[in-house]
């Protein structure tokens, strides 16, 4: 137990080297930020002393060295276009990020295990073919696709719900379901598959040779072994959903690191863009540590090995 | 005996379909109280699909019962409502089945697994499920008792996880016992001590016992009554001496028959020696610690010193976790090991894999599971000549005629070489196994419990059909097994294994007729008597003294009700 936390703990900053280092190379490639920061009639000296000021003129393994001594203090430097420091900006950006991503792992797990397990139980009946529906929707409907829909429909349409923003509690329900319809379509049919093959072993025969109700058997006996893989998926999903706030925040207009990151980059904002990802590293990482001591908790074989 | 008043069970044109077809086909028979019956047949002929008909286990409606009558102490349980049929199950009526470790749920721990049982059942708190659990524990001899109340599945042996599941069917005190297998899947000293404490415990509950085996060893030492089950109809039934002495149907007479017979071929004393190998040795390490360094090994197999000859059969006898399995690897040089090991007058201990691979054709490998030894995937066509192909053995045509001639040599029409595996039965399957062995022309094939996954009559085919061909081609077998009495009918040297160490070897024929060593006595006792069950256990209850058929019900429960 002892080993593998620390083996896990060792690898984040490892895993936040590499990320940053992939990043810090693919956006100097992009295009050089002087350009845009400056007008178009800019004389040669005034871009130099502006990449000479921003410190763009060094080599760029130095800039990286520099930059990754900074970001271990928190220190990603200032924002080239807000002149205010990108962590501040990423930051602020955070809570709404954490309130969107949230609010859809919440509607997705909340529906998408009820389902599945119903759906194994009565396999082949109406609720499976419903899950079955719902599933095929889920994984073909692209995020901005089912968000533009969702806006016209309730927004524009009816006028149930606000089309952008984040204030009102209404504003995040479209959001959140846009965000989290994948996820919950990928759970389900997981769900479903992992119960189907559990509902199969002998021990389940053995849970009912006991006598004990069906709802001991589903949940506690079927559903207690199903839910290890599920528990990958939904880490992986959950790790995945992050990324998925970038399309969605945008959709949205709503004001989280994922559409802070956007218009970093069309502004090749590097500093933020840089921060940005540093904190969605983090994220991903806390998610995967989690998830792993959600195994450690669900599954003896591992706690006692 | 009681022979008087209506029986505990009785069960009355039982018929269960699957779809279209039809496995039990009207079954009738009884259970009275205390008394132990027992449905003898092999994979297929509907014995376990009619114990778990009695607590409606079938996976219903896809499983029908188109007639048939199940009365259980006055109550009819086919059709029964889930409420009616749930208070039966694991209350008055509890099931042990073949495989303790999956029947068992992984996740949680022993201790919970009769709790539950226990407060389905009956109004008690957790402590006094526990206290009572504890007791239950003890009583199916289980070491350690309350320290395995909170071992997982894992953690326990098979035969530790078959008292376990015993433990839960007994919980409540159950007025009959079903118990499907319950110790085919087990080691055969293990198998005895099971038995015995199912006999002992039966005797002092005044349990009925209703036995499913296909081992007529089994039910001879057990059982009252015995029901011969064939193609899904009860073919002979009555009191075991009576059915066994005389049986009235060929299907029985050919059970009785079908353990395997006959013995060894001679083998020329100059015959040359195939493989040798001397002081071959087997470490697995044990990592432990942060960085999983090397603190300790496993010694799987310790200075194993063997010869095969042309034509021969060496036979290594032993337990689950003795370490046969990894010498025969270690033989074929699947498994590093130490020693030397010389095959064909070569030393192939250090050969790379590169210089090994024109030695494989020569040396060859029959697992026992044929299930998951084939792939699913593949024609048996492709499975029998995928050898040749790596070998580049032939043309495509030459290749397809040595299939069809290699199949032919094992029994399995060479037209059906299209189809894939599953349409074969157990024992075609293992056929198919040794056909793609064969086609390679070995010169050594290593037996990995070859018909230990197999039904007794078709044990005893296969068995006659590896001399055929060890006659035929004189080929030299290692052949692995822990069932004694096909190792009798194969073996001309024997190996007894224990822990990694030979414990004993020579003739078969000088260790089958004096055993040296208490390891192979305890082990050939368990495996040709039963009676051995009262020398297993630690004190198997006075009750266990007799592990043969209870012979009165013990109407008082020594374990007190919470």
């Amino acid at each position: 137990m002892l080993r593998f936390l620390l083996i896990r703990l060792a690898q984040i900053p490892i895993v936040i080297a590499v990320v940053s280092l992939i990043v810090f190379v693919f956006l100097n490639a992009s295009g050089d930020p002087v350009q845009l920061l400056l007008p178009v009639e800019a004389s040669q000296e005034d871009i130099a002393q502006m990449r000479e000021a921003l410190g763009l003129d060094r080599p760029l393994l130095i800039r990286y060295w520099e930059f990754l001594v900074n970001a271990v203090r928190g220190d990603f430097g200032m924002s080239l276009r807000a002149r205010r420091p990108a962590i501040d900006i990423v930051l602020e950006a955070l809570p709404a990020t954490l309130e969107l991503a949230g609010a859809a792992l919440l509607i997705a797990t909340a529906i998408s295990l009820p389902l599945g397990i119903m759906a194994a139980v009565r396999r082949n009946g109406f609720i499976d073919a419903a899950a079955t529906v719902i599933s095929v929707l889920g994984q073909s409907m692209p995020v901005f696709w089912l968000g533009i829909i969702m806006i016209m429909v309730f927004s524009v349409q009816l006028g149930w719900l606000p089309a952008s923003g984040r204030g009102h509690w209404t504003a995040l329900i479209m959001p959140a379901v846009a965000l989290g319809w994948y996820m919950n379509a990928l759970m389900a049919r997981m769900t479903r598959a992992s119960m189907l093959e559990v509902l199969g072993q002998p021990y389940i025969r053995t849970a009912r040779a006991k006598g004990l109700p069906e709802h001991m058997v589903v949940l506690k006996h079927a559903f207690g072994n199903a839910r290890i893989p599920i528990v990958t998926i939904w880490g992986l999903q959950a790790g995945a959903m992050l990324t998925g706030t970038v399309i969605t925040e945008t959709v949205f207009s709503w004001p989280g690191i994922g559409r802070a990151s956007i218009y970093a980059l069309q502004g090749r904002d590097y500093p933020v863009v840089l921060a940005a990802i540093a904190v969605f590293t983090v994220m991903f990482l806390i998610i995967n540590l989690v998830v792993d001591l959600i195994y450690f908790l669900l599954d003896p074989r591992i706690r006692r090995s | 005996m009681a022979d008087a008043g209506p029986p505990l069970l009785s069960v009355r044109d039982l018929r269960v379909q699957f779809g279209g077809a039809e496995v039990v086909r009207g079954v009738d028979f009884d259970v009275r109280q205390g008394e132990t019956v027992g449905i003898v047949g092999e994979s297929g002929s509907g014995k376990s699909v009619t114990a778990l008909s009695i607590v409606q286990l079938l996976p219903y409606p896809h499983a029908r019962h188109r007639t048939g009558s199940i009365r259980f102490a006055g109550t009819e349980l086919v059709g029964a409502g889930p409420a009616q049929i749930r208070a039966v199950r694991g209350n008055r009526i509890g099931m042990v089945f073949q495989e303790p470790m999956s029947s068992l749920n992984p996740l949680l721990t022993i201790g919970e697994q009769i709790v539950e049982v226990l407060r389905v059942h009956r109004r008690i708190d957790r402590r006094a499920a526990r206290a009572r659990a504890l007791e239950l524990l003890e009583l199916v001899e289980i070491p350690e008792a309350r320290r395995r109340l909170n071992a997982y599945p894992f953690e326990l042996s098979g035969g530790q996880a078959q008292r376990a599941m015993i433990a839960i069917a007994l919980a409540n005190e159950p007025d009959l016992l079903i118990a499907d297998e319950p110790t085919t899947a087990l080691d055969v000293t293990v198998q005895a001590q099971v038995l015995g404490l199912i006999a002992g415990l039966q005797k002092r509950f005044g349990m009925a016992l209703l036995l499913i085996t296909h081992d007529l060893q089994v039910v001879e030492k057990m059982a009252h009554r015995v029901c011969v089950m064939y193609d899904g109809r009860i073919v002979e039934h009555g009191p075991v001496a009576e059915v066994l002495r005389t049986p009235r149907h060929g299907y029985t007479r050919m059970l009785l028959d079908a353990r395997p017979s006959g013995g060894p071929a001679t083998v020329a004393k100059d015959a040359p020696i195939v493989v040798q190998a001397r002081g071959v040795d087997v470490r697995f390490p044990i990592r432990t610690g942060l960085f999983r360094r090397v603190t300790g090994y496993l010694h799987a197999v310790r200075n194993v010193d063997l010869a095969v000859r042309r034509g021969q059969t060496v036979a290594v006898v032993g337990e689950s976790g003795s370490g046969k399995t990894t010498l025969g690897r270690a033989l074929l040089r699947l498994q590093p090991s130490g020693g030397q090991i010389v095959f064909g007058g070569r030393s192939v201990e250090s050969l790379s894999r590169q210089a090994m691979r024109p030695l494989r054709r020569q040396m060859q490998i029959v697992f026992q599971d044929p299930i998951g030894a084939l792939s699913p995937r593949l024609r048996v066509s492709e499975i029998v000549g995928e050898g040749l192909r790596i070998h580049r053995l032939g043309t495509p045509s030459e290749r397809d005629r040595t299939v069809a001639q290699a199949l032919e040599e094992v029994g399995i029409d060479p037209q059906t070489r299209h189809r894939y595996p599953h349409e074969f039965s157990g024992g075609q399957r293992q056929r198919i196994a040794i056909a793609r062995v064969l086609v390679l022309r070995p010169s050594f094939i290593v037996m990995d419990e070859p018909t230990s996954a197999l039904d007794r009559s078709v044990q005893a085919q296969i068995v006659d059909l590896l001399r055929d061909l060890q006659a035929r081609h004189a080929l030299a077998y290692l052949f692995i097994s822990h069932d004694l009495s096909v190792v009798r009918a194969i073996a001309d040297q024997v190996l007894v294994m224990k822990q990694g160490v030979v414990v004993e070897q020579g003739s078969a024929k000088d260790i089958f007729s004096a055993p040296r060593h208490t390891y192979t006595r305890a082990l050939f006792k368990a495996a040709f008597d039963l009676e051995a069950a009262r020398s297993g256990g630690p004190a198997s209850s006075e009750a266990g003294s007799a592990p043969g058929p209870a012979t009165a019900p013990n109407t008082p429960t020594p374990v007190g009700r919470p």
